[in-house]
């Protein structure tokens, strides 16, 4: 197996008093898309926020490329190499399609270097270039959010979520997206459409409760039945 | 924050126009002269302006701190108090003839020790209670107290008014038969100039686009690998200075005492608030109504009523009005 840009060791995170994660590991392997699944509510979306330090964990360990992320704050742990996109996309609705791109910069010129493949992956958004992000189509923004993260080098990139709420055929567009991206940067995605999340990714974690119950290759997971009624409701 | 007049807003913008005009005939049929009726135009504006100085930092800070600040007035205060001090101080006087040169100094010097007070502010006392809104609101009541006490033990409670001219502020020009100062003309240019300015920082920088965003998402803006928390303190420290460079030029006219601290503290509020909270636009606008109806206001009262109370009541009355139709403000949104 290939060496982990990512390595998530029991954490235990807290949300005010609530007790969210309780025990959650996962290992991200260089190159790879590895996608957390579980029911609504099991932790997923916790465990991106505490490897980003928007909820930090109480316990357990966060390694990223070998470094520790105990400690750091948000956005230091964004500028060493991982890109967030969040549940709800999190677009600025007021800010231009070249503004939200713009601030994602961590070097000036960043977003010229990066402008062909990015639009090469999301060629509307070259069109869209100059109109509001609340302007934008639910999937327009989904590519916005995502591009916002190719801007930098990023190495990783946590992605929550980016079906929800999309027409089928807008979703077939984002997997090929997706999977030509994981070309340059790893992916460790949060997915409920299972369908969706077996065919783009290469290993997987289930997330029961708080606590990850299930890993391993996802070829291995698609004809576990049991496994996926068990833990996800889905056949 | 939302952009310059988006085509959405243009209904808000009609709305403005309207109250404005409808200010203005009241101001022209009441006056009675193109004089009196210019006087209070240009009253108007230069309350307005002054409004603004305190507004401005108070809805930045709002849209991307989610702190309401209510030592802003304070800060105001602390800069008329200030420049009063260092213009009329002996040795100063002694050390800088030149009546201007000396004006000019105590700008500087309020408007640097207006953004040294707002780093201690933010960094000591706000920062740690960020998570606590409601802590964040008591502490800058609590700061805004201590200010004033500090005044007092400093100054004493009696209000300062200007006593030693510089030439710059005794130029006058006649409209319509009636006198106005070049000074105020100065000062109301001063609150253009700084409108202009801060939008187009807003609107053509990266920080302007940072703080738009921070608006809008701050945790977002972090997870792109922004330091937000030092944006919090830039942009607290800017809204601080710009109060007190407020102060420090409205002290030539209105003096220097504690009560300008809750008389601009609450004139910005009515503004920040009628524009739409977090807008930067809607503040600036409604900061120009607010002064321009306190002008009208206290011009008709004067002349026929004789009830100068309806002057400070008027900002909350036009703020009530408008909020019954438009709960969001101007320019905010719902």
């Amino acid at each position: 197996m290939s060496e982990n840009i990512l390595e998530v060791q029991g954490i235990h995170t807290f949300i005010g008093q609530f007790h969210i994660l309780e025990g959650v590991t996962v290992a991200v392997p260089k190159g790879s898309i590895t996608v957390l699944l579980g029911r609504n509510g099991a932790g997923k979306t916790t465990t991106l926020k505490s490897i980003l330090g928007l909820t930090p964990p109480k316990e357990g360990k966060i390694m990223f490329e070998g470094q520790s992320l105990a400690g750091k704050r948000p956005y230091t742990i964004a500028q060493l190499g991982i890109g967030f996109v969040p549940e709800h996309r999190a677009i600025f609705r007021d800010l231009t399609v070249e503004e939200n791109l713009k601030i994602a910069e961590r070097k000036p010129g960043d977003l010229k270097k990066r402008a062909d493949f990015i639009f090469e992956i999301f060629p509307d958004l070259q069109r869209l270039y100059k109109l509001a992000g609340g302007k934008l189509s639910g999937g327009q923004q989904q590519m916005l959010a995502i591009a916002r993260a190719l801007v930098p080098d990023n190495r990783l990139l946590l992605i929550d979520e980016p079906s929800e709420g999309l027409a089928p055929v807008i979703i077939e567009g984002l997997m090929n997206a997706i999977r030509r991206l994981s070309a340059q940067s790893t992916v460790l995605l949060v997915e409920q459409n299972f369908r969706m999340a077996s065919h783009l990714a290469d290993r997987y974690v289930i997330i029961d409760d708080g606590v990850s119950v299930r890993s391993g290759n996802m070829a291995d997971l698609v004809g576990d039945t049991e496994t996926i009624q068990r833990y996800l409701g889905a056949a | 924050m939302t952009g310059i007049f988006a085509r959405e807003q243009r209904g808000s913008l009609v709305a403005v126009v309207m109250i404005l005009a409808g200010l203005l005939t009241f101001s022209f049929i009441t006056t009675g002269n193109a004089g009196d009726f210019s006087i209070t135009l240009l009253s108007g504006l230069l309350r307005g302006m002054l409004l603004f100085l305190v507004a401005s930092g108070l809805s930045i800070v709002f849209g991307l701190m989610d702190v309401l600040n209510f030592a802003q007035g304070g800060y105001f205060m602390i800069g008329a108090y200030v420049g009063y001090e260092l213009h009329h101080a002996p040795g100063l006087i002694a050390a800088i003839p030149d009546g201007n040169l000396r004006f000019l100094f105590a700008v500087l010097v309020a408007t640097v020790l207006g953004a040294f007070l707002g780093v201690i502010l933010e960094r000591f006392l706000l920062r740690p209670l960020y998570s606590r809104p409601i802590f964040q609101l008591v502490t800058t009541f609590g700061v805004s107290i201590i200010f004033v006490e500090v005044v007092r033990y400093i100054w004493g409670v009696s209000p300062r008014s200007w006593s030693i001219d510089f030439g710059f502020n005794e130029g006058v020009f006649r409209l319509f038969g009636q006198q106005f100062s070049v000074y105020r003309i100065f000062v109301i240019a001063v609150g253009f100039v700084l409108i202009f300015t801060i939008a187009l920082l807003l609107q053509r920088t990266r920080i302007g686009i940072i703080i738009r965003a921070g608006v809008q998402d701050s945790q977002m803006v972090e997870a792109l690998g922004i330091n937000v928390r030092l944006v919090f303190t830039g942009v607290f420290t800017l809204g601080c200075a710009v109060a007190s460079l407020g102060g420090v030029v409205a002290a030539p006219f209105l003096g220097a005492s504690t009560g300008l601290a809750t008389e601009f503290l609450l004139g910005a509020i009515a503004a920040v608030v009628l524009g739409g909270l977090g807008s930067y636009e809607g503040t600036a606008v409604a900061a120009i109504m607010v002064g321009l109806t306190q002008a009208v206001i206290a011009k008709f009262t004067t002349q026929y009523l004789n009830q100068p109370v309806w002057e400070s009541l008027s900002p909350m009355v036009l703020l009530a009005a408008v909020l019954l139709l438009r709960p969001s403000g101007l320019f905010g949104r719902e």
